[in-house]
C-alpha cells in the first residue's frame, strides 16, 4: 500500500490530513510511518504547552466556549486544530458526532483556513478517550499546526486519564453544580491546569468560582487560575483565551498525572495487542486467568 | 461483537443546507446511522453548500446525507454536489431526504446523488442503501455511474 495522500497531507491538503487520521484510527498506517513522510514533531518553544485537554461534565457548556476561544485565537493568526471526542455505544459501535453543531467558528470562511475540527468517536476504548488521539496529536503538530485541543466529556475517572495525556489540563465548571457533585469532581479539579466557571450570567457562578478558589488555597503549591466566562454572552472570553496561551503547568499533581498517562498506556497496550480476541475468548471460557492474560500481553511486546 | 470488530464504522455526515428549521427527519436518520454502527458526524441547521463540504473534506467522511424540507432542494442539492466535485470528493457518496417530488429527483439524481428517500421511508431501507452503495463501484457523487437507489417513498 502506498501512502500518496501522507506527501499531499504535508503540502497542506485538508482531506488528505482527515484521511491520514482515519488511517491511523483504523489501524491501517502506524504513527511511526507516517511521521517518516510527514516529519518530525517540533518542540514546543519556551514552555508552552502544544496540546490542551478541555474536560468538564456534560453541558457546562464546553463547545460553546471552545468556540469561542478558537475565534479569539484564529484572529491572532494562531493554527489551531481541535480533536473534539465523544463517545461510541458500547452495544453498537456508533456514535453521534454534534459537536459542530456549537463549533460555529470553524464556518467562519475568513478565519477557517486557520481551524481544524474533526470529530473523533471512542470506538473501541468506550468510555475513555480514544489512545488515538496521542497519534492524531502527533501528526497534527508534525503537520505544523501550532497547538492541539482536546475536548473530551469529563465525566469520570477514564476521561480523567485522557486529559492527563495533553500538556496542560483546562476544567470547565459551571454556576449551580451542587455540593454533591462538587466532592465528585475531585478527582478532575485536582489535575486542572486552569478552570473555566462557564455560564457566569446564571446566578451562582461567581459563587462557585470563589469555592473553587478556596479549595485550591487549601492545597500546596501555587493555586491554578480561575475565571468566570459566558461563553452566550462573550464576557471574559478574551481574557480567558489569553490566559489560556501562555498557562503554565500547575506543577501540584506531577505525579498522579504520570499516573494517570502510565494507565492510559498500559490500556493503550492491551487494546492494541493482536492477541486481544483471543485472550477474551480464553478468560471466558475459564481456561486461564488474568494474571497469564496479562503476561502474555506483556510478553509480546517485550520481544 | 459490535461491527466494530468486523470493519471500521463509516462516518456519515448528516446536513442541513439552507434556511429550513425542520430537523426531525434528519435526526432520525442520524440516530438509525448511528444504531447500525456508524459514525456520525451532524451538522446542525441552516449551514451553507460550502460549510458542508469543508465539514465533509475535514471529517474524511464516506457519506453525506443532505435534508431538506424547505423546497430549495432543487438549488441546493446540486450545489452541494457541484462543491463537492471542485474539490475533487468525487467519492463521496451523496443520498438526500426530505420534502422532494418525484418529479424533481430526475435531476438530482443526474447531479450524482445516488438516492432520494422520502417520508414514510423505513430507516432500514436507508441502511440497505448504504450497504448495497458500498459494494457497487463508482458510486461517488463525482463517478461515472447511472445507478441510484429506487426508494419506496
Amino acid at each position: 500500500m502506498t501512502f500518496e495522500f501522507l506527501e499531499q497531507a504535508k503540502s497542506g491538503d485538508r482531506r488528505s490530513l482527515a484521511r491520514t487520521l482515519s488511517c491511523l484510527e483504523n489501524g491501517l498506517v502506524k504513527i511511526e510511518e507516517v511521521l517518516d513522510v510527514i516529519g518530525l514533531v517540533p518542540h514546543a518553544a519556551n514552555d508552552d504547552w502544544q496540546t490542551l485537554a478541555i474536560t468538564g461534565a456534560p453541558g457546562v457548556g464546553k463547545s460553546c466556549l471552545l468556540d469561542g476561544l478558537l475565534r479569539s485565537w484564529a484572529e491572532k493568526g494562531l493554527r489551531v486544530a481541535v480533536l473534539a471526542v465523544d463517545p461510541s455505544s458500547p452495544r453498537t459501535g456508533g456514535a453521534l458526532l454534534g459537536d459542530r453543531v456549537r463549533m460555529t467558528v470553524v464556518d467562519d470562511r475568513e478565519l477557517n483556513e486557520l481551524i481544524y475540527l474533526r470529530s473523533v468517536a471512542t470506538r473501541k476504548a468506550s468510555g475513555s478517550v480514544p489512545v488515538i488521539v496521542e497519534d492524531m496529536t502527533k501528526v497534527l503538530l508534525a503537520l505544523g499546526w501550532q497547538r492541539v485541543v482536546i475536548e473530551t466529556v469529563g465525566a469520570g475517572q477514564s476521561e480523567v486519564r485522557c486529559a492527563a495525556l495533553a500538556d496542560r489540563i483546562v476544567v470547565v465548571e459551571g454556576p449551580a453544580r451542587g455540593d454533591g457533585i462538587q466532592a465528585e469532581k475531585a478527582g478532575l479539579l485536582e489535575l486542572a491546569d486552569a478552570v473555566l466557571v462557564n455560564k457566569s450570567d446564571l446566578p451562582g457562578a461567581e459563587l462557585h468560582a470563589d469555592e473553587i478558589r478556596e479549595s485550591f488555597e487549601l492545597g500546596a503549591g501555587n493555586s491554578p487560575p480561575v475565571l468566570l466566562t459566558s461563553a452566550i454572552h462573550g464576557n471574559g472570553i478574551t481574557e480567558a483565551a489569553e490566559m489560556l496561551l501562555t498557562l503554565s503547568s500547575s506543577g501540584r499533581s506531577i505525579r498522579a498525572r504520570w499516573r494517570e498517562r502510565l494507565l492510559a498506556y498500559h490500556e493503550r497496550k492491551i487494546l492494541e495487542s493482536p492477541q486481544l480476541e483471543e485472550l477474551l475468548e480464553k478468560l471466558a471460557k475459564g481456561s486461564i486467568l488474568l494474571d497469564e492474560a496479562l503476561q502474555i500481553i506483556g510478553g509480546e511486546h517485550n520481544e | 461483537m459490535p461491527p466494530t470488530t468486523m470493519s471500521e464504522p463509516w462516518r456519515i455526515v448528516v446536513a442541513k443546507p439552507g434556511l429550513d428549521g425542520h430537523d426531525r427527519g434528519a435526526k432520525v436518520v442520524a440516530r438509525a446511522l448511528r444504531d447500525a454502527g456508524n459514525e456520525v458526524i451532524y451538522t446542525g441547521l441552516r449551514r451553507s453548500a460550502q460549510q458542508i463540504v469543508d465539514t465533509v473534506r475535514d471529517e474524511d467522511a464516506r457519506f453525506l446525507g443532505l435534508s431538506s424540507l424547505s423546497g430549495a432542494h432543487e438549488h441546493l442539492f446540486p450545489k452541494v454536489c457541484e462543491l463537492l466535485k471542485q474539490q475533487g470528493l468525487n467519492d463521496v457518496i451523496v443520498f438526500g431526504g426530505g420534502i422532494i417530488p418525484l418529479g424533481d429527483r430526475e435531476p438530482l439524481y443526474a447531479c450524482g446523488i445516488r438516492a432520494i428517500f422520502g417520508p414514510g421511508t423505513p430507516t432500514s431501507e436507508i441502511l440497505e442503501f448504504i450497504e448495497q452503495a458500498t459494494q457497487l463501484e463508482n458510486t461517488g457523487v463525482g463517478q461515472d455511474s447511472d445507478w441510484y437507489w429506487t426508494s419506496s417513498a
